[in-house]
């Protein structure tokens, strides 16, 4: 089986360079407003701190009802949330405050539940609680990981090609992220640790897709040398082009399991990874090669 | 490259041979006892968020420590110099590593300076006003102190932890004097932070009836007065529902730094636990002491400000044994007879960050994560059938190969499974025939340019071989970072994502090579379905 019936294929990519980067500039402006508009990204409490506890019930209980029982509970704002797939009456609670005493606002909590609901029907499921301390250390932590990954990829990237590839390697990769990210933005979807390792992830699958692309281009630089360059890029993006979106349909083919089956945690983790897998692949075809073709000298 | 088909194909079957026993023991959940002596019995460890568990990060409060052990340092300088006849109206830690001597004579300020000099040597002298001298706890023994107090709090735990018996648990001392404790498999949540982060300073101190606590005002209280509590506790939701305050002279009298054993036992009455101490010699002459000393008065014991019981000493005790009675639980009371055994933390701890997963969650984690690998597994392995035929078979060949190796890594290095562990193998499932997508997008090429199969094999798996290379490796970059920088689960994920790829890389090329020249060496190969 084929997508593309051999040597067909021959889309002028590069020729079109300048409306995909327009698109993708206007994709990160969008992504920058709605971070702006929303003032910042919706980080969960690894981020922000605070504290989590995810309560399944025996019996029928309503968000209300929930909500009520809790009323007398110091916890300033509360944020309550079903779980939607289940049946069994399973809630997310979250708390902005914490508490580093020994009695944790959880343990606050579980004696109201059980009072209100009857101990036998309450199953703690998950507590999670992260003092602001922590929360600032893991975010300063997270930062520091993105740009350390990228710095060491700008060096590995410039001793096995060039210094341009490797400046198009990173743009590519900062688009991916600053997408993926505006799109949490966008949708207020909670940023926390597992998406941060999902953006780690993308940053590495992208790579991937970019350095094939890159290694082709090398290849083909050696051959045909005395080509134009503008020429011999297009060539090879369209020569890897088949093995670019098999890659992204088979690595989708997993994050769609994780999506769907994966349960609550993996849930978002695979949404993150999936729209990095299309901006990444889309990245490596459009952004990654164009800034390289951007940075060569021009001749006079 | 090895060029001998039959050295590479032993390579790969002692690979997968030895991949087999390492994962023998998890899957088959009891190996046989001969195995043991010969083969590691090691099975995959579970992660906390699949096995269910308590993640604590604490932080010692080392300043408090420094204050207490300055304290204690500044009563016995003040004993020294009455027995040196330096004579000095007040000795007193102002603020936490200042120490305040005011000397009645100023005349004897070289003598006090020499003395302490030769004494003290972690104190240092600060600046001198008239009869008011200030000394400085230096940096370096700060250091000191602050050092020990982590050391010592993270073994008073170890201890706690070992003598309430949990299977693995994992105590490791953090920078800013933190400590991470990982209790795999506990259930009640409250009561391991409980006996874990109790600072479980047992005192006994004189009750004063000469006030009545309810009345007393803070004049009266002065400096060598305070109120404290007992309070009474609903054993089932924890919650407060009796207070009986009580006025207690400060100055503790002894503190819980002697108890040799301590050990539940029931009242023969009503059957009601308790706590029984035995001191060592020194503390039971002490205790004796005390007793002696204070017949008829009211002794209040005194556990982390909470006042438990308050006895009248109806005579000297002289046995080195006392009880701590008090309204508590059998459970409660197990619980206060390890911490009094392992020990008082030397300085209060706060908790940082806290994460339990229950044994339910746990369970529904581990189906959910296996369910997905499953699905997105066959859903892989279908593609490339249906997209490479017979060499999609090679391909997914090299794929159940790369998951067993996975496995057995694990298993190897005792490196946790989490699930954002399992969420990286699955990654690694779609990832990992990308080495075999690339190899076949260039045989197909080379054949293209109509080289025979066998041309195209070898250039196929020759021009991929660098790309892979490369690309494996940025993503291994990337990896290793996450690694580095990661807490907890995230270095799960991390930690399955680097194997996979490494192990990809040795499924992926040498073993899908060795299939096909395997084939080729068989038969001509006429044409190659690809």
């Amino acid at each position: 089986m084929q997508f593309f019936k051999a040597g067909t294929i021959n889309v002028d990519f590069i020729g079109k360079r300048r409306l995909f980067m327009l698109i993708s500039v206007i994709a990160i402006l969008v992504g920058l407003g709605s971070l702006m508009v929303r003032g910042g990204l919706n980080y969960g409490i690894d981020f922000a701190g605070g504290t989590m506890v995810q309560v399944r019930f025996a019996k029928d209980v309503s968000p209300d009802d929930l909500r009520q029982s809790l009323a007398g509970v110091d916890l300033g704002d509360v944020s309550i949330q079903q779980f939607e797939d289940d049946e069994a009456h399973e809630f997310l609670i979250r708390v902005e405050k914490s508490k580093a005493g020994l009695v944790s606002l959880s343990d606050e909590i579980k004696v109201v539940l059980d009072e209100v609901f009857g101990s036998e029907n309450v199953d703690i499921r998950r507590v999670e609680m992260v003092g602001p301390k922590v929360g600032k250390d893991l975010r300063r932590q997270g930062l520091l990981a993105i740009i350390y990954a990228m710095i060491g990829i700008l060096i590995y990237v410039t001793v096995r090609f060039e210094f341009r590839f490797a400046v198009g390697a990173i743009v590519a990769l900062v688009h991916d992220v600053m997408i993926t990210v505006g799109v949490f933005a966008l949708l207020d979807k909670e940023f926390s640790l597992p998406i941060l390792a999902a953006l780690l992830a993308i940053v590495g699958y992208s790579l991937n897709d970019t350095i094939v692309v890159y290694d082709r281009i090398r290849e083909n630089m050696k051959g045909l040398g005395k080509q134009n360059f503008l020429t011999t890029v297009n060539r090879s993006i369209n020569q890897t082009l088949s093995r670019t979106i098999l890659t992204s349909l088979t690595t989708m083919l997993v994050l769609i399991s994780l999506f769907f089956l994966g349960g609550g945690v993996i849930h978002d983790f695979a949404f993150a990874m999936i729209v990095g897998v299309m901006v990444g692949t889309y990245s490596s075809i459009f952004i990654a090669s164009p800034v390289v073709i951007s940075m060569q000298p021009k001749k006079k | 490259m090895i060029k001998s088909v039959k050295l590479r194909l032993a390579i790969v079957l002692v690979s997968v041979a030895l991949a087999l026993i390492y994962l023998f023991p998890t899957m088959s959940g009891q190996v046989p006892g001969w195995w043991g002596k010969v083969f590691p019995t090691e099975k995959i460890h579970l992660g906390l968020d699949l096995q269910g568990g308590i993640h604590l990060l604490m932080e010692v409060d080392v300043e408090k420590a420094m204050h207490v052990s300055t304290d204690r340092l500044t009563d016995s300088v003040k004993r020294m110099l009455v027995e040196e006849k330096i004579k000095v109206s007040e000795v007193s830690q102002v603020h936490t590593g200042n120490i305040k001597f005011v000397l009645e004579d100023v005349g004897e300020l070289d003598h006090l300076q020499t003395f302490l000099e030769e004494r003290i040597p972690g104190w240092e002298h600060m600046s001198t006003q008239g009869s008011i001298v200030l000394y400085l706890v230096s940096e370096k023994e700060r250091q000191r102190v602050e050092k020990l107090a982590l050391e010592q709090a993270v073994e008073t735990m170890r201890n706690r932890i070992d003598q309430f018996g949990v299977a693995e648990p994992e105590i490791r001392v953090q920078a800013n004097n933190r400590i991470l404790v990982q209790l795999p498999g506990i259930k009640d949540t409250r009561r391991a932070i409980d006996l874990i982060g109790k600072t479980a300073l047992l005192e006994f101190k004189l009750v004063n009836d000469q006030f009545d606590p309810t009345k007393i005002s803070v004049a009266e209280l002065g400096d060598n007065l305070e109120v404290l509590y007992e309070q009474a506790r609903d054993p089932e939701t924890n919650a407060i529902i009796s207070k009986r305050p009580y006025v207690i002279e400060k100055k503790s009298l002894m503190t819980g730094e002697y108890i040799s054993n301590a050990s539940v036992r029931f009242n023969s009455q009503f059957g009601e636990p308790y706590v029984s101490l035995e001191f060592n010699s020194q503390g039971g002459k002490l205790f004796g002491k005390l007793t002696g000393e204070h017949v008829k008065r009211r002794l209040a014991i005194i556990l982390d400000n909470n006042v438990y019981s308050a006895p009248v000493i109806q005579e000297q005790i002289s046995g080195g044994q006392a009880q701590v009675s008090g309204r508590f639980t059998a459970k409660e009371a197990h619980d206060l007879a390890i911490v009094l055994r392992a020990g008082a933390l030397p300085a209060p701890i706060k908790i940082l960050e806290q994460r339990t997963v229950g044994p339910s969650l746990g369970r529904d984690s581990i189906r959910n994560g296996f369910v997905s690998m499953v699905v997105g597994f066959l859903l892989v392995v279908a593609f490339m059938v249906v997209y490479y035929r017979l060499s999609g078979l090679v391909a997914n060949l090299a794929l159940v190969l790369n998951l067993l190796f996975i496995m057995s890594i694990l298993a190897l290095a005792q490196a946790a499974l989490t699930l954002p562990g399992i969420a990286g193998i699955v990654l690694t499932i779609g990832m990992a025939v990308d080495a075999n997508v690339l190899i076949f997008e260039r045989i197909r090429e080379e054949l293209r340019l109509g080289k025979t199969p066998r041309a195209a094999l070898d250039g196929g798996y020759g021009k991929a071989f660098l790309t892979i290379m490369d690309a494996n490796i940025t993503t291994l970059i990337a990896a290793i970072v996450l690694f580095q920088y990661g807490t907890g689960p995230i270095k799960g994920f991390a930690v399955t994502l680097s194997i996979g790829i490494v192990s990809s890389l040795y499924t992926a090329i040498f073993v899908t090579r060795l299939v096909f020249d395997m084939v080729a060496e068989r038969r001509s190969l006429k044409k190659l379905s690809i």
